[in-house]
């Protein structure tokens, strides 16, 4: 037990050194003085974390089960590394320009910032990742259950269960400490990369040591140690060209799309000169670190007896032969493979969920939106933190629901081979534009269903998620669908038969989906920024580019300023640059020219992201999207206030219509009535005048002529007067500054003063007048002067116009509608239909002029019964002429 | 006997006062008082000169000149127009309408029986 308590110490010390080592990172990084931070030798050791406790312990196992196999998981990296160093290149420079968060946040900035896009691949991560993190923690527990063993101490479940527990809180602790300091837009961590770089050397220096131990310790040289190899199962062993070949891609595609080394090699990337470095560092590290494999796996199954797990040869050769202290060493060495996978693993995950899918529902529930500025950092670190313990507490549920069994075992391939699902996505959208979002989708979705359908389900075995007869027979019985033998195609390896059609599938559906639909404005901006990265990211500052760019500009320019707009400005542009095509060089003048004019239409941080997307080395940050967004919102509002504003125009301009056309019509009425009132003047003034003369100027008028002329006179001058007297009249009706005198007086009375007043001079006898005095039985309370002075006019009217031999008038009282009505009706031939409508206006004499009168009688009536609340209006087919006064019933009823 | 006028208006008075004037310079004057039939009986008496009044009931003065100018024998025959409607606009009308001379009521007597004379005259 004394050396389980000095292992568990050991731990401890180990684990707060790595503590240090990362906070002294961090407030080296912090106070500026971390030079040495920034070395590519730093950053080739934190790419180790490819090497997790699998790799540790699981490579002598592996070696020990299927030879130097293993080998292809260290060749794949490799490969890359050496191979492939152009594209990690390409990979690092778009992850620096862009801003890269994480693989998702890759895809999802390539194929048009699709957050499904983003989501769906950070689930895939998460479910591809979550074994493995078990799997690590798996390998700590039963390190340590091995350890404890060896000194007759076995653990129980439950310790084992703890022990996990602990291990697992401590690395969210740590990651959470070290990963969530505080919100760099840049998602460096000095410390946790520190802490990586110093896990690496221990790693290396744990397996070398047991190596050099067992070959010069145990094996007793190298040359013993190769004899032992060829006389062992391992020298026998026969290599298969499918599967090496199949593992080789598979590693060095995983070594690409894990979520983990995503984050070691862009996001964490300090310097891409530290690539140069690491391809060649790189293979050399993972070249020592299975250098000793094969001897001690050799050595181990020599030594220990039959049935010991190969996977922890490591660390029982040296307990088993009384090496403590390299035993802690080993130990440490696995330890730290597993902490390091885990917290790198932990941090890309957290990232990715956090980014995603926390702070997207976060947004959303926020109903002011866009507006969240403050504590959005402190909501972001609280959603990253709370997502890290989620990612490690899913490895640890994970890890004890499996039960830590054989199910393990497989699983650091088929976790491979599920992230390996994100490559033709990956690659395809750095180095070909066409790729689509659509493309993406397809793509991801079928290699993951192949990948689910014919990997992951029946790797929990047979009869378990996968029925026994659907592995045999495919499903529903259709052959060609069974999960291990595609169409048909039998006899392959399993895993092999995976990879070859999930990634063909993958990749043949992302490209014929590409091809046949058409990327979205911001996908073709985002896809030529991925592509083109080198030429967008060279020009810091000012704006500059390639002519090939300008064609870009255009299309962006026509989508916003419409395309005869944007060719002219081209053309123009090219012209005054003295080009012979029609395209101008994009020069810093002209971008900024163009931005201008773009800045009119989607205003100035949109422009300015928009040409930065193409042409600019700066991408477009977190606060120029705000900006955008911002932006956007006010032209909005903007435009849907000038909407507002052009309906209230086209509102005014048609009341100002209405008015103008009222104001045209009076200004008219207003003529027509100067005019007639100029010749209701001049007429009687004409006959004055005319007559004056005659008088004065002749002598020899009779007394007679003299009589009548002089009467002419006085009668016009009289029409006149009654002419003016009725202008005034109306002009104060018709203004509504009437003093209305409120009497009382019976309705027979008033009618009785009409008639004696309007039946004056020559003819008052011949019209008869019939009434009755029954109905006029009322007493009214109104305005009896001017209600009188309507009554005379139409009784006047009637004896004026009334053309029967014997005139007759009939004025009849009753009620209609409510309303009190006195009717005259006489016994003419009445007025005709055409005609009705005008006598009340001003001026309307009707047909022959034989009584003289202005024609403003009626005009007067209507204004005076305005007044009086009333009406007066001509009453057709009542035989002759016939008007009918209306009073208000409360006229009649005040007076009762 | 002195030359014939034929003065159409639809004002008692005013005839009168015309009648007057014209008769006691020795010319023989017609009237008329409304516009339906005037045109008819102007070809009719083939007056030396017409009086013709504006406001008229049923046809107004500017029409019947202007039918007056469009047949032969009344062509050329001296018009002399008279408005209660003193604007300038009236006065183009008449013009337009083919009027020899246009005078505004008021008129002053010489004034109308020099007119007479220098139309018939001339």
């Amino acid at each position: 037990m004394g050396t389980l308590n000095i292992l568990v110490g050991v731990c401890l010390i180990y684990v707060a050194f790595l503590f240090l080592v990362a906070f002294a990172a961090e407030r080296a990084a912090l106070e500026g003085k971390g030079a040495w931070l920034r070395s590519p030798l730093i950053y080739t050791l934190s790419l180790s974390i490819y090497c997790t406790a699998w790799t540790f312990y699981g490579a002598v196992g592996y070696a020990a089960r299927s030879g130097l196999e293993y080998l292809t998981i260290y060749i794949g990296p490799s490969l890359v590394m050496i191979g492939w160093w152009w594209l990690l290149r390409k990979l690092v420079r778009i992850g620096r320009s862009q801003r890269i968060t994480s693989i998702a946040d890759l895809i999802s900035s390539r194929y048009g910032k699709s957050n499904l896009l983003a989501v769906g691949v950070t689930v895939l991560a998460v479910i591809g990742t979550t074994p493995y993190i078990a799997l690590q923690l798996q390998s700590v527990t039963v390190s340590f259950d091995v350890f404890s063993s060896a000194y007759g101490a076995e653990l129980t479940d439950a310790a084992q269960g703890s022990n996990a527990l602990l291990v697992a809180a401590g690395l969210a602790l740590f990651t959470i400490i070290f990963g969530t300091r505080n919100l760099d837009v840049n998602e460096r961590h000095h410390g946790v990369v520190m802490a990586v770089a110093v896990e690496a050397i221990v790693k290396l220096l744990a397996l070398t040591a047991v190596g050099i131990f067992v070959v010069w310790g145990l094996a007793g040289g190298v040359g013993d140690t190769l004899a032992r190899i060829d006389a062992s199962e391992i020298g026998q062993w026969q290599m298969r060209g499918d599967r090496w070949a199949t593992l080789i891609f598979l590693s060095g595609a995983a070594f690409l799309c894990l979520p983990r080394m995503f984050q070691v090699m862009v996001v964490e990337n300090e310097d891409e000169d530290h690539l140069r470095t690491a391809s060649w560092a790189f293979p050399a590290y993972l070249m020592v670190m299975s250098l000793f494999v094969v001897p001690i796996a050799v050595v181990g199954l020599d030594l220990l007896p039959p049935g010991s797990n190969p996977d922890f040869f490591v660390l029982t050769v040296p307990l088993a032969t009384g090496n403590d202290a390299l035993a802690m060493l080993s130990f440490l060495g696995g330890f730290s493979s597993a902490t390091s996978m885990v917290i790198v693993a932990a941090l890309a995950l957290s990232t990715m969920v956090s980014n995603h899918i926390v702070m997207p529902i976060w947004l959303s529930t926020q109903s002011g939106g866009a507006s969240v500025s403050g504590d959005v950092r402190h909501v972001v670190l609280l959603s990253r933190r709370i997502s890290i313990a989620a990612v490690v507490f899913l490895g640890y549920l994970y890890f004890r629901l499996s039960g830590g069994g054989t199910a393990l075992a497989s699983i650091g391939l088929v976790s491979f081979a599920g992230v390996a699902q994100f490559l033709p996505v990956l690659v395809g959208g750095i180095f070909w534009r066409g790729a689509t979002r659509t493309g993406a989708f397809v793509g991801l979705s079928v290699g993951f269903v192949i990948w689910a359908y014919t990997l992951l389900l029946p790797s929990f075995g047979a009869g378990t998620l996968v029925s026994e007869s659907m592995l045999a027979n495919g499903p529903l019985g259709l052959g060609w669908l069974r999960p291990q033998a595609f169409f048909g195609i039998s006899g392959m390896d399993p895993l092999v038969h995976a990879i070859f059609w999930s990634i063909l599938l993958n990749t043949m559906s992302f490209f014929v989906a590409s091809l046949v639909g058409f990327p979205s404005p911001l996908e073709r901006l985002q896809g030529a920024q991925f592509v083109n990265v080198y030429e967008h990211s060279s020009t810091p500052q000012s704006w500059g580019g390639s002519l090939a760019q300008t064609e870009d500009l255009m299309v962006m320019a026509q989508r916003i300023i419409g395309a005869r707009e944007a060719q002219n400005l081209f053309e123009r542009e090219a012209k005054r640059q003295g080009m012979s095509g029609l395209l101008p060089e994009p020069s810093p003048d002209f971008l900024q020219r163009l931005e201008r004019e773009l800045a009119g239409s989607v205003g100035a941080a949109t422009a300015h992201a928009m040409i930065g997307q193409i042409v600019g080395g700066a991408s477009v940050s977190v606060e120029d999207l705000m900006a955008v967004a911002d932006e956007t919102a006010q032209m909005m509002e903007y435009s849907s206030k000038l909407e507002a504003k052009s309906e209230e125009q086209a509102r005014t301009a048609r009341q100002l219509r209405q008015a103008n056309e009222k104001l045209t019509l009076i200004s008219e009425q207003k003529d027509s009535f100067l005019s007639q009132v100029s010749h209701e003047l001049r007429t009687p003034m004409t006959s004055i005048r005319a007559f004056s003369e005659i008088l004065r100027d002749s002598d020899r008028l009779t007394e007679n002529e003299k009589i009548k002329y002089s009467s002419i006179i006085h009668d016009e001058a009289l029409r006149l007067t009654r002419l003016l007297d009725d202008l005034l009249d109306l002009s104060v009706l018709e203004s509504g500054r009437v003093n209305l005198n409120m009497q009382s007086g019976s309705l027979k009375g008033i009618l009785d003063h009409a008639v004696s007043s309007a039946l004056t001079g020559a003819g008052a006898d011949k019209m008869r007048v019939v009434r009755n005095d029954q109905q006029e039985d009322l007493m009214l309370h109104t305005d009896l002067d001017r209600l009188s002075q309507v009554f005379i006019n139409l009784i006047g009217n009637a004896q004026k116009y009334c053309d029967a031999t014997a005139p007759k008038l009939r004025i009849e009282v009753g009620r209609a509608n409510a309303a009190l009505v006195v009717d005259f009706i006489d016994n003419g031939s009445g007025i005709p239909k055409t005609e009705q409508a005008v006598i009340f206006e001003k001026f309307s004499r009707t047909g022959e002029q034989k009584v003289k009168g202005a024609g403003l009688g009626l005009a007067i009536c209507r204004e005076i019964m305005t007044r009086l609340e009333g009406s007066v209006e001509y009453l057709p087919g009542q035989g002759g002429a016939a008007f009918r006064v209306t009073l208000p019933e409360q006229v009649a009823m005040a007076a009762q | 006997m002195g030359k014939n006028v034929l003065v159409i208006e639809d004002e008692p008075n005013i005839i009168e006062a015309i009648s007057f004037i014209l008769s006691r310079d020795g010319w023989s004057v017609a009237t008329h008082s409304n516009g339906h039939d005037a045109v008819g009986v102007v070809q009719e008496a083939m007056p030396d000169l017409v009086i013709l009044d504006v406001m008229l009931p049923g046809k107004t003065g500017y029409d019947i000149l202007r039918e007056l100018r469009s047949e032969d024998a009344t062509q050329g025959l001296p018009v002399l127009m008279l408005t209660a409607k003193g604007q300038v606009k009236d006065r183009e009308m008449a013009e337009r309408a083919g009027a020899s001379r246009f005078m505004t009521k008021p008129f002053s007597n010489a004034e109308v029986l020099n007119a007479v004379r220098e139309l018939v005259a001339g």
